[in-house]
């Protein structure tokens, strides 16, 4: 029973890592862009909100098979193929989590605003200067939010695994899947505990977002 | 070389055009003087960086700057809100200026006595009032170690008490530091107290520009500036206060009497202004009134505007401004050349020089 758990663990640690470093940028640019093409990769971005897992995954799972170019080039760099391995559900948490990360993080840093980046400039500081000394402090609460919903959706993500990943033990039976595999084998006492660990689970993540929600609250007043 | 700020720009935003060729001489204080719209914060904008304009150039002491980002530019801004970090205290504030400022500017601690700002060192910046806030920004601004102070409305956002407050401690950082600064505003009482210099501004052209007391008194309001038409005097204490609190001030050889200069000796300059309304105008001197301040003066130029006549005096030194009727300065006959005596009810001091 571990098993998945340590799995599901790693994979959400790793995919949370990996989305931080993406959306950072991406938020960034989207709460500070004049650009055309901005209401095009927001709507990109939330695209996973709104699409059945199981499209979702279909779409990556096309992606990912060897005969296709990024399958391909995976295959031929690493030796592997990406779908039905870890390497396969980190990128598909990825994509199924970026809004999770991106949206918190770029309604943070459109509330930082131009002036406040202004100042910096005027007190000589570069721009990734002031993006890390200005635009991130201020943005820290919509960072750990960030962070803390894409770990969480991660864990809870089922549909996009079981298409990309497939349910194989050690290697891709996270959580979900194992609850799902139990359920299926009747094997209901084994269901319930990973069922339960998970709901209380998500409902600690909840609390902890909307508590970070309202002591940004109190900080504005 | 030539040291001056050389500006030469072009830049339009919808209905919007900035159109300026200007020389500011970088020494002193420069004031932009205008009315809402007019384009003062825009011009501070494209001197600081924050926007390019469409066309042309800034050149400071001989250094191109117009493709330069702000960060790279030497200049120091005052924002008309105060923009201070708030996830910062008060002095990691001015740290992040000393740290990231260039050599050779006001040394830390000048800044921090200049503005009084010790005792404000560990506060948190949600905590400061509003002059407290804009005078820790002035100071984080001349820790940068600016070539040019950028002044942009500091005090419109606070009410006339901290108004009040606050300009000594700005009077005496712009001197003290000698940074040369452009000092946007559109109270001509700031302009009067702070600018040496004043460009004005008026649907994004240069209207008038040189040395205050001359822009002030060729000044006539435009629909929507709430200034009254003046002059800016600048007088030398010839008598100290006596026992009924008046000071005589030596105004080129004629005598000014006015109130409220007790503590200020013999020999002080002080800065007066005298708006034209509080000016009225005899064609001989005057006897049994009892207004005392009655100046000699030659008329050098009568404008009639309206129901009014609008005149410039020389009186040999400063010229004063008078607003008179225009019924009355045609009973009078009052013509240019001729001499009159200048009647000043009212006289407002903007502070010692």
């Amino acid at each position: 029973m571990t098993g998945p758990i340590l799995l599901t663990l790693a994979l959400a640690s790793v995919t949370t890592l990996i989305l931080m470093a993406l959306a950072l940028p991406l938020a960034w640019w989207l709460a500070t862009t004049h650009s055309r093409i901005k209401p095009v990769i927001e709507a990109v971005t939330a695209l996973p909100l709104i699409l059945p897992p199981t499209v979702l995954g279909f779409y990556l799972l096309l992606l990912m098979a060897p005969a296709s170019p990024v399958g391909g080039f995976w295959l031929e760099v690493t030796g592997s193929t990406i779908a039905f391995s870890f390497s396969g559900l980190v990128v598909a948490s990825v994509v199924y989590s970026l809004p999770f990360a991106v949206q918190p993080l770029q309604a943070a840093f459109e509330r930082v605003g131009p002036d406040m980046m202004e100042a910096a400039a005027s007190l000589r500081a570069r721009p990734l200067d002031a993006f890390l000394t200005v635009a991130l402090p201020l943005s820290a609460r919509g960072a750990l939010t960030a962070a803390v919903l894409s770990f969480a959706h991660t864990v809870g993500e089922f549909g996009v695994i079981l298409m990309v990943g497939g349910n194989i033990e050690g290697r891709t039976r996270t959580i979900s899947i194992a609850v799902w595999e139990h359920v299926e084998s009747l094997e209901y006492a084994q269901a319930h505990a990973l069922s339960a660990g998970l709901l209380v689970f998500a409902f600690v993540t909840l609390f902890a977002v909307y508590a970070i929600g309202r002591g940004r609250m109190l900080h504005v007043r | 070389m030539s040291a001056d700020l050389v500006l030469d720009l072009a830049h339009r935003r919808g209905d919007f055009a900035l159109e300026l060729d200007a020389s500011l001489p970088p020494a002193g204080v420069t004031g932009i003087f205008g009315p809402s719209g007019a384009g003062k914060t825009t011009l501070l904008r494209l001197i600081a960086g924050f926007d390019r304009p469409d066309r042309g150039r800034i050149v400071f002491d001989g250094e191109d700057w117009t493709g330069l980002p702000p960060s790279r530019r030497p200049v120091g801004t005052v924002f008309q809100a105060p923009r201070l970090f708030p996830h910062l205290s008060v002095r990691g504030n001015l740290d992040y200026a000393v740290k990231r400022a260039a050599t050779g500017g006001p040394a830390y601690a000048d800044v921090v006595e200049s503005l009084d700002l010790a005792p404000l060192l560990d506060r948190r910046i949600q905590t400061l009032s509003g002059g407290e806030a804009q005078r820790v920004a002035l100071g984080r601004a001349l820790l940068t170690a600016p070539r040019l102070l950028l002044l942009d409305e500091p005090l419109a956002a606070l009410d006339t008490e901290r108004k009040a407050a606050i300009l000594p401690y700005l009077r005496n950082a712009l001197t003290r530091f000698a940074i040369p600064a452009l000092y946007v505003s559109h109270s001509i009482d700031e302009m009067a107290r702070l600018a040496d210099r004043i460009l004005v501004l008026r649907d994004g052209r240069a209207a008038a520009s040189g040395p205050a007391g001359a822009v002030i008194e060729g000044l006539d309001p435009a629909p929507g500036e709430g200034f009254e038409a003046g002059v800016i005097v600048e007088a030398t204490v010839a008598e100290a206060a006596n026992a009924y609190g008046l000071s005589r001030l030596d105004l080129a050889g004629q005598v000014l009497t006015v109130p409220g200069l007790e503590g200020v000796s013999e020999g002080a300059v002080v800065r007066l202004r005298i708006r034209a309304r509080d000016v009225a105008i005899a064609t001989q001197r005057p006897e049994g009134l009892s207004i005392r301040n009655v100046i000699e003066a030659i008329l050098m130029e009568r404008r009639d505007r309206g129901i009014h006549a609008e005149l410039l005096l020389d009186t040999g030194g400063p010229h004063l401004r008078a607003r008179i009727t225009r019924e009355s300065a045609d009973a009078l006959g009052l013509a240019e050349g001729q001499t009159v005596f200048a009647l000043i009810k009212t006289v407002s001091l903007e502070g010692l020089v």
